[in-house]
């Protein structure tokens, strides 16, 4: 999993579901704040036809942060919504894969919300296959 | 003279306590919660986020709460706070092609790749009360199939390899926004769709039923309808890549519209796009229609003066915050004006009279 890959997957996890896995890492360490977590909007853009010129189409609300753990590493985030601890959580995971920790934190974190979001989007999938419509061709005629 | 009156601060406050009050309710009934109102009532929660311009569940459902409701008042909180966020940057177009569907479907094609898939639609229910409902319905499920697809093909690539389809440049120029510089005409496409995107769909609907009826026919068939979650891409400049920071429901619908040719374009299909933030359906199947009426002079053919096809009339009463800030101030107080507007009948019934009384003379 690349860098931007996790960061993508923090930003898009539940608050609930980032706060339950870091439990299983035990206290956070301490950190001090590089750019504190700022909560504001992005500019959505589409294309014209799904594949033109780009437009805006709205703004989704994004909070970013950064921060510096004790021993030197660097922890980014910019998340989806607006919950500073959110963002929070996700730079501190962020700064914990830079280093030693990266297996533990790539299992109890990183591992369990790439499992869950396949799995959300998986159960999409196949809810929406089991609406898929199967015609039935109805032969007329002397053919027939 | 100019007279300042003063005064109303306490019944203000008590008319604002008795809403709250009249927000809660009956209270021997147990309050919402904004996660029941982000579940159960979805569709007004994002309704609220599209004409609210932002996307925020749990945002728009306390707005609908505040609300009582009254979803153009909960997109104006909407708009109200969206003023005060910084804007921390713009994403890459999103890509509807990599949507997870919940719902696809096709109304000229019948074999497109991917299939028909008709998703959590109302469509084909019989628009009956169902009054079982009212006793709850823990036991609903949907049907899960054993696999499915993950990404379904957009259906005007086939359609398009043809030529058959009006193509649809490709570029990477930075769009107007118009939430930075105010809307001016004339607009360009994109422009345009931005306006749209926000609009209301009420307003959107009348026009674009107005085009079906024969103001400015512009024959169009769902050429695809797609509703779910596409991701939202956005720099890091400090890290040198993208990430994919959100994932968004958006409704996505491009009509295709029969086209005899004019003095610059060959006959083919041409397109209408729509596309609205959250689960739209209803208004985004309008805002393709729309879409379509405003490009005539784009494809060269005829003004006929129909309503949707101009682009002043559409853009600027299309947005509901903007209309409803003007028509509803006509109900606060306006005693001065008036006072004038009465002293000016007045006067000029005192000098018809006059008048009539020297005539007689």
């Amino acid at each position: 999993m690349t860098r931007a890959e996790w960061m993508g997957l923090l930003a898009r996890s539940a608050p609930d579901t980032l706060t339950a896995c870091l439990a299983g890492l035990g206290e956070m360490p301490k950190h001090s704040w590089l750019r504190a977590p700022e909560a504001g909007s992005v500019m959505v853009q589409g294309r014209t036809g799904g594949v033109g010129a780009p437009f805006n189409l709205g703004e989704v609300t994004a909070t970013r942060c950064a921060l510096r753990l004790e021993d030197g590493r660097e922890g980014h985030a910019f998340v989806q919504g607006r919950s500073r601890d959110h963002a929070t959580r996700a730079a501190l995971v962020d700064a914990l894969m830079q280093g030693t920790d990266a297996d533990v934190v790539r299992q109890s974190v990183l591992e369990p919300l790439a499992t869950e979001e396949a799995a959300h989007r998986d159960i999409i999938a196949r809810k929406a296959e089991a609406t898929r419509v199967n015609f039935e061709t109805l032969v007329r005629g002397e053919d027939a | 003279m100019y007279v300042a009156a003063k005064g109303g601060e306490e019944a203000i406050a008590a008319a604002h306590t008795w809403l709250a009050e009249a927000r809660r309710g009956d209270r021997s009934l147990p309050a919402m919660s904004t996660a029941q109102i982000a579940e159960q009532l979805a569709l007004a929660v994002a309704r609220v986020m599209s004409e609210g311009s932002l996307y925020d569940i749990d945002l728009a459902a306390l707005a609908v709460q505040q609300a009582r409701g009254d979803l153009i008042e909960a997109i104006f909180l909407i708009r109200a706070y969206r003023t005060t966020l910084p804007r921390l940057g713009s994403s890459r177009p999103i890509d509807t092609g990599a949507m997870i569907c919940e719902r696809r479907v096709s109304a000229t094609f019948k074999d497109i790749p991917g299939g028909q898939v008709l998703g959590p639609t109302f469509d084909y229910t019989h628009r009956l009360v169902d009054f079982a409902l009212a006793a709850g319905d823990e036991a609903a499920a949907a049907k899960i199939a054993e696999t499915a697809p993950q990404t379904r093909s957009r259906v005007s690539d086939h359609l398009g390899r043809e030529g058959l389809l009006r193509d649809e440049p490709r570029s990477d120029a930075t769009p107007p926004d118009l939430t930075r510089t105010p809307l001016e005409l004339p607009a360009e496409r994109p422009l345009r769709l931005q306006a749209l995107a926000r609009a209301d769909e009420g307003f959107l609907l009348g026009l674009a039923y107005s085009t079906q009826r024969g103001y400015g026919r512009t024959h169009a068939f769902v050429g695809e309808l797609r509703i779910g979650t596409v991701q939202v891409a956005v720099e890091i400049p400090e890290l040198g890549f993208a990430i994919d920071f959100a994932e968004i429901v958006v409704t996505e619908c491009e009509t295709v519209n029969q086209f005899t040719g004019s003095r610059t374009e060959p006959a083919q299909f041409t397109r209408g796009y729509g596309l609205v933030m959250g689960r739209c359906e209803r208004k985004s199947i309008s805002m393709s229609l729309v879409d379509r009426a405003l490009q005539w002079q784009e494809l060269g053919e005829d003004n006929v003066g129909a309503p949707a096809q101009d682009a002043e009339f559409v853009l600027m009463h299309s947005d509901n915050i903007q209309a409803t800030g003007f028509l509803e101030h006509i109900k606060l107080p306006h005693y001065v004006d008036f006072q004038a507007e009465l002293q000016l009948i007045r006067r000029l019934r005192r000098e018809a009279t006059e008048a009539q009384m020297e005539a007689a003379e």
